[in-house]
């Protein structure tokens, strides 16, 4: 029996944040244009693992995940425990600018999924400059609450386990039983009121229908990809947010739900490589 | 429409383990029929098919004919996957004492998704 190894490397960066010390899990693999991705509420930067050990990925990527604070290996900062952790746009634009400034990452393709994927909207309206392409995973403008979100964090009710029971619908059908599973661990692992925190920016705060047609895409390249089983961001709101976006380019995937890169991320590749190679034709070398 | 939910949830082992914390009565309507579902400790005690004149129950579940049928299908279509699928899109109406529905999520969904004719073996 022998051991093997992923391409993968973590390290721990210290950095403040919003004026107060963090410490900062980020995870990368492979050589070439970075590829700054972004994890969904309530999980963190492994349901990026697939892209991080392919090789058709990474052979032209430096594909670069970081846990949000609160989130997998990250801490929450000093003092977390006297607060109710709420992720707002304000603090998620700033986190992920600072990050890319630490790590020196020039013009970066920023790809997030759901949170991510809003969070790229707004990045890509108020901060083109500071990317080379967006791509948004599950990207809608706006998700109106369909459950009461205080079941996620209270005593009577297990956090980990209401998350993932939430979430699990929303994997679509053909997704393999291990990534699907792996998928939902993560949600399972969440720290107590975490997914609940994310959901304040998903649901209240970072709603941007009223902007998200100012987007510019002739400043910064947007593509948008969603999966046919979403109900939390459908392939509709996804379409209805492209068609206000005049340039901006919207794959809807066949089969996968709101997870595509950790439920399936085999499938989700086979979307996403002419997506890369799209943005590589047309980004004149700097 | 419901008689076989006793003997796919109770033939399920690890279905019923992780309910071993769960006793409790929901009623589920299907359109105008209505049953109440038993459940002590995990597995299902009794399944009763209505009209009730006095039914009590932790929390009851609410759709329409329809939407259950697109919901136990083997392979059902977007939107129609998932109880809260269904709950997004208003067609499926939670209502009660929701905690013992949310606590035990995964076993009310996995429990229901039995009557899917794919559910037989899952």
């Amino acid at each position: 029996m022998s051991a093997t190894f992923e391409p993968v490397t973590g390290r721990y960066m210290h950095l403040d944040l919003f004026g107060r010390a963090h410490r900062i899990y980020v995870e990368e693999a492979g050589q070439g244009t970075p590829l700054l991705c972004l994890h969904t509420a309530g999980s963190d930067g492994r349901q990026y693992r697939g892209l991080m050990n392919h090789p058709g990925i990474t052979a032209n990527h430096r594909v670069i995940a970081f846990d949000m604070p609160w989130h997998g290996k990250s801490s929450p900062p000093a003092g977390w425990h006297e607060e109710e952790y709420q992720l707002t746009s304000a603090q998620y634009t700033t986190m992920i600018l600072d990050i890319m400034t630490a790590l020196e990452l020039d013009r970066p393709i920023v790809m997030g999924c759901s949170i991510g994927g809003r969070i790229a909207l707004h990045l890509a309206l108020e901060h083109p400059e500071r990317f080379r392409a967006i791509i948004g995973l599950q990207a809608g403008a706006h998700v109106d609450p369909y459950y009461d979100l205080n079941f996620l964090h209270r005593p009577d009710v297990h956090g980990g386990e209401v998350s993932a029971a939430i979430v699990s619908g929303l994997v679509g059908p053909g997704a393999p039983v291990k990534e699907k599973w792996e998928t939902l661990w993560h949600y399972m692992q969440s720290g107590p009121g975490v997914f609940k925190g994310d959901l304040y920016f998903y649901k209240i705060d970072g709603d941007i229908r009223d902007r998200v047609g100012g987007i510019d895409t002739r400043r910064c390249p947007l593509f948008l990809l969603s999966g046919e089983y979403d109900y939390s961001c459908t392939p509709e709101e996804t379409l209805a947010v492209a068609a206000s976006i005049r340039g901006a380019e919207v794959t809807i995937m066949k089969g996968l739900g709101h997870f595509p890169m950790s439920e399936n991320p085999e499938s989700f590749i086979g979307h996403l490589l002419p997506v890369l190679d799209k943005i590589r034709n047309s980004t004149p070398p700097r | 429409m419901l008689e076989h939910l006793k003997e796919k949830v109770n033939g399920d082992a690890s279905l019923t383990r992780r309910g071993r914390f769960l006793t409790t009565t929901f009623l589920i309507e299907v359109g105008p029929a209505q049953w109440l579902v038993s459940i002590v400790e995990g597995k299902i005690a009794s399944v009763t098919q209505g009209p009730f004149v006095m039914p009590s129950w932790s929390f009851a579940l609410r759709a329409s004919q329809e939407e259950w049928q697109k919901f136990w299908t083997a392979n059902p279509r977007p939107g129609s996957n998932d109880l809260m699928a269904l709950i997004k899109r208003r067609v499926l109406k939670a209502e009660g004492n929701l905690q013992v529905f949310m606590a035990n999520l995964r076993y009310f969904k996995e429990s229901l998704e039995k009557l899917r004719p794919s559910g037989a073996t899952a």
